[in-house]
């Protein structure tokens, strides 16, 4: 399972946890010229609290369709890391809403926080909090390039939404840029004015 | 419905429905004084005096004795399975708009089996015409209890005689949402026609039933004597009350049975409300199927 | 015919499996679709009836699964090309109705989103326990065709091909996906609609006085005339004649029950597809289909790490199975690995097919998720033993 990355996304239901996953999926296979399988959790607890998608990234075809130990976990909510905090893998990294999310330092793994709720309202709509998570993930990440990721939320949204959303999402890439994340879980946090236009 | 003799000079003559009859499968497969080929004769010259265009019509039908009408007739004919006359005519009707669908079947098939069909192709008022041929019993399988037997009347498997209560049907149908709605028996020959051509120039879900208590199976199980003397009961006792409260029309055993048009309401059916609603959601992006139906031709 | 562009949408798309399946049935021309909303399948559906108000299809959610068998077989004898799509229970319901399109000699595909069984089951997890069912659900004897994609990709052209076979040999056509790839998303290219071949409904060329809606030649299949044509042609799930009436009797029944089986079985050379890799001096055979074959390959690149001679078969058409392919294989190889989610069904017809020159070795697994391939390795590691 060489050059595979295993990726879970979670939070509760609402926040856009599938199409965050779709369009880091849409970027690797459509716009990077990657493999990319993505599968959303089903059934009660799609539609309640935790919700997840998970995806596997591979320069091949991507056989195994689930994951086993995430490389990345994207979370939410404080119940989605909850259920899911433990099983990143040792030299993972964790990608996390910081306002909700409130992570134990492991050793080895890197962790990314981001107030994307905050960024998010700071645009005035708090329902782009997802693509500022996404554009934080690509900025933290480097799994594939930017403008692929700008490529598939263009696809991806709503029409007549595409400003808003890149926008957001570019929100998220320059906080990454200030605040790339640590080998351990203690976040300087730059101030939202650093981050406004 | 056999092809009848002149008496007198000993000719044959044509069947005056013949045109719309497959001749060649005479004899039917039903008793000596069974309603159900009366009601395929009222139904036939309805069909004529209509003027429609027969090449349109389709007429479906479940199993059963009354399951063999689509059999007889000189039309687009399908002979289905048990209770799914009506949603197997919703894809006809559905696949190509243009056509005339007509279910005819019994009651257990129709209200039996099929009585979830039944209401929900009312409540939807989709474009079928459907004709239930009311038999009180099951008839093909040997006279078991139906859902339409009358309360106290003996069938095979209500030796004691039924003690569950039969449907209204006139009612069911008027609940659901038909938009018309009618109940015959089968010696009203002359109204039943006329019902069916009127109903054949209507649209939307358009109910008659027809009483037609099985000769053979109800009427001996219950010591009604022969078709004649059904007829003559029903003669002596069926009572036309056009427009009455479907709700006191029930038939209870060998009680007048409430003849009639109750129901005659035209609404928007299921076609009017889907392409109004596409129209005015999707505008000049709406396609709809065309009424020739969906389909592909080379191009 | 080539595909007609409005039910088209070329580029490459991000697509669940259920998705691809609609667009695939757009693309093959499908204009008429009923369903009931059942796990996990109800995304095809919902993906169709978004986008036939825009391309001339009427979508209608029926009051159940019989209902909706029911109404794709009658929409099918308008001309149309007619599709429903369920699950599991729904699979059940609508078995009464796939005997009568098989009676009548409809074409209509009915697609299976497999999830685990029996009964309510697993609703949202993976199965592929309905192999079997998908062959013989309905009483009587009758030959269907069976189709089995392992990606979305394969949702979408496999849809296709089932339209396509289901027009050839007038048959309903089973498409047997699974929870899983019908939940997965990857990536799916639709070219262009003049690149996608179409079987278009043949309409007899007879007049309506010598039409005669079973009337077979030799070898052939009956003609198709449409309902509101003129022809007012009969038919019927009984036994029948050529003209499609009832006819009560041994030598018609033979005459219906011999073409509805073998028009696949006489057929089946053209039909069967499966795809193969180094099978011809492997000691060992995986077969497997859909999600599973794609878990097997893991396990078979494992087993040859090790140093064994293992093949791998993949079915991409289930029914008919391919049984002359197996036969032959049994011949030069020692075992066959069957790696399926369920106890045993496409196992037991490769076991059939081997007829004792080869051992079959099933992979069990009861639904709800997919094979470890370190469960499917240590059963070839065994079988080359």
């Amino acid at each position: 399972m060489s050059g595979r990355t295993e990726i879970r996304i979670t939070g509760f239901g609402g926040q856009g946890v599938v199409l965050a996953g779709h369009i880091i999926g849409r970027a690797c296979a459509i716009h990077a010229g990657r493999q990319a399988t993505m599968i959303q959790s089903f059934g009660p607890e799609a539609r309640g609290s935790a919700c997840s998608a998970t995806l596997v990234v591979s320069d091949r075809e991507v056989l195994y369709p689930y994951i086993q130990r995430p490389d990345i976990f994207v979370v939410m909510s404080g119940e989605g890391y909850e259920k899911y905090g433990r099983e990143l893998k040792e030299e993972g990294t964790l990608v996390f809403e910081q306002d909700l999310v409130h992570p134990r330092t492991v050793e080895g793994q890197r962790a990314c926080g981001v107030p994307s709720t905050r960024i998010a309202e700071s645009l005035g709509r708090t329902i782009v909090q997802n693509i500022v998570m996404v554009g934080f993930f690509a900025g933290v990440t480097g799994l594939v390039a930017d403008e692929a990721m700008r490529d598939a939320v263009r696809g991806s949204v709503p029409a007549g939404t595409e400003d808003l959303n890149l926008e957001a999402f570019e929100k998220g890439l320059e906080y990454a840029r200030k605040s790339p994340g640590e080998s351990s879980v203690s976040v300087s946090e730059p101030s939202l004015e650093e981050v406004s236009p | 419905m056999t092809v009848s003799t002149n008496p007198t000079v000993g000719q044959e003559m044509e069947h005056p429905s013949a045109p719309l009859l497959r001749m060649e499968r005479i004899p039917h497969v039903w008793c000596p004084s069974c309603g159900i080929g009366t009601v395929v004769k009222c139904y036939a010259t309805a069909l004529e005096r209509s003027g429609v265009d027969l090449d349109k019509v389709s007429v479906v039908s479940g199993i059963g004795c009354s399951g063999r009408v689509a059999g007889y007739l000189k039309l687009d004919g399908f002979h289905t399975t048990h209770g799914r006359a009506i949603p197997f005519a919703t894809g006809l009707k559905l696949g190509r708009p243009e056509l005339l669908v007509t279910v005819i079947s019994g009651d257990g098939d129709l209200v039996g089996i099929g009585g979830n069909h039944f209401i929900h192709a009312a409540r939807r008022n989709l474009d079928l015409l459907v004709i239930l041929i009311n038999n009180f019993i099951y008839g093909m399988t040997g006279g078991q209890n139906a859902p339409t037997t009358p309360l106290g009347a003996k069938s095979s498997t209500m030796p004691f005689g039924n003690f569950e209560t039969p449907f209204n049907l006139p009612h069911l149908a008027a609940s659901s949402g038909a938009s018309y709605v009618a109940r015959w028996t089968c010696l009203h020959i002359r109204r039943l026609t006329w019902s069916i051509e009127e109903a054949i120039g209507k649209r939307g879900f358009r109910f008659i039933e027809a009483v037609a208590p099985c000769p053979t199976l109800y009427a001996r199980l219950n010591k009604l004597g022969s078709g004649l003397d059904a007829m003559r009961f029903y003669h002596d006792t069926a009572e036309i009350r056009n427009g009455a409260d479907t709700r006191e029309v029930d038939v209870s055993f060998q009680s007048p049975i409430i003849c009639g048009k109750f129901v005659d309401e035209e609404r928007p059916t299921f076609l009017d409300l889907m392409h109004d609603h596409y129209s005015n959601r999707l505008g000049d992006g709406y396609v709809p199927m065309p009424p020739e139906g969906g389909m592909l031709h080379e191009r | 015919m080539k595909a007609d562009p409005a039910g088209v949408l070329t580029g490459s798309h991000y697509l669940d499996g259920d998705f691809a399946c609609g667009e695939g049935a757009m693309a093959a021309g499908c204009r008429f679709v009923a369903g009931y909303p059942i796990t996990p399948s109800t995304e095809v559906v919902e993906r169709i009836s978004r986008r036939f108000p825009t391309l001339g299809g009427t979508f209608i959610q029926m009051e159940d699964e019989l209902a909706s068998m029911a109404a794709v077989v009658g929409a099918a004898w308008t001309g149309s090309k007619t599709m429903t799509v369920t699950s599991g229970p729904g699979f059940s319901l609508m078995m009464e109705n796939i005997g009568l399109a098989a009676m009548m000699e409809t074409p209509c595909v009915v697609v299976n989103v497999q999830r685990g069984g029996p009964s309510t089951g697993l609703p949202t997890m993976v199965g592929q326990g309905d192999v079997m069912q998908a062959r013989w659900g309905s009483h009587g004897d009758y030959e269907v065709i069976a189709l089995s994609p392992q990606s979305p990709q394969e949702a979408f052209d496999l849809t296709i091909d089932a339209f396509n076979l289901a027009e050839i040999y007038r048959v309903p056509v089973m498409f047997l996906m699974d929870e899983c790839v019908g939940h997965m998303t990857e990536k799916v290219v639709i070219p262009e609609a003049e690149a996608i071949e179409i079987e278009p409904r043949r309409l007899t060329e007879k007049s309506p006085e010598s039409f005669d809606p079973y009337q077979v030649e030799e070898g052939q299949l009956p003609e198709f005339a449409r309902a509101g044509d003129g022809y007012r042609f009969h038919t019927t799930g009984l036994t029948h004649d050529e003209h499609g009436y009832p006819e009560m009797s041994v030598e018609c029944q033979e005459v219906n029950v011999s073409r509805l089986v073998g028009k696949i079985r006489d057929n089946a050379d053209s039909i069967v597809r499966f795809e193969e890799e180094g099978v011809e001096d492997a000691d060992v055979v995986v077969v497997s289909y859909g999600i599973t074959a794609r878990v097997a390959r893991l396990a078979v690149e494992e087993a040859r790490s090790q140093g064994l001679k293992v093949g791998f078969l993949r079915l991409v058409v289930i029914w008919p199975f391919p049984e002359k392919r197996i036969r032959e294989l049994a011949g030069s190889v020692g075992a066959f690995v069957v790696p399926e989610i369920n106890y045993g069904q496409i196992a037991l017809e490769v076991e059939r097919a081997a007829a004792g020159q080869a051992v079959t070795w099933p992979v069990h697994h009861a639904g709800g998720a997919v094979h470890s391939p370190d469960a499917i390795t240590e059963i070839i590691i065994k079988a080359a033993v």
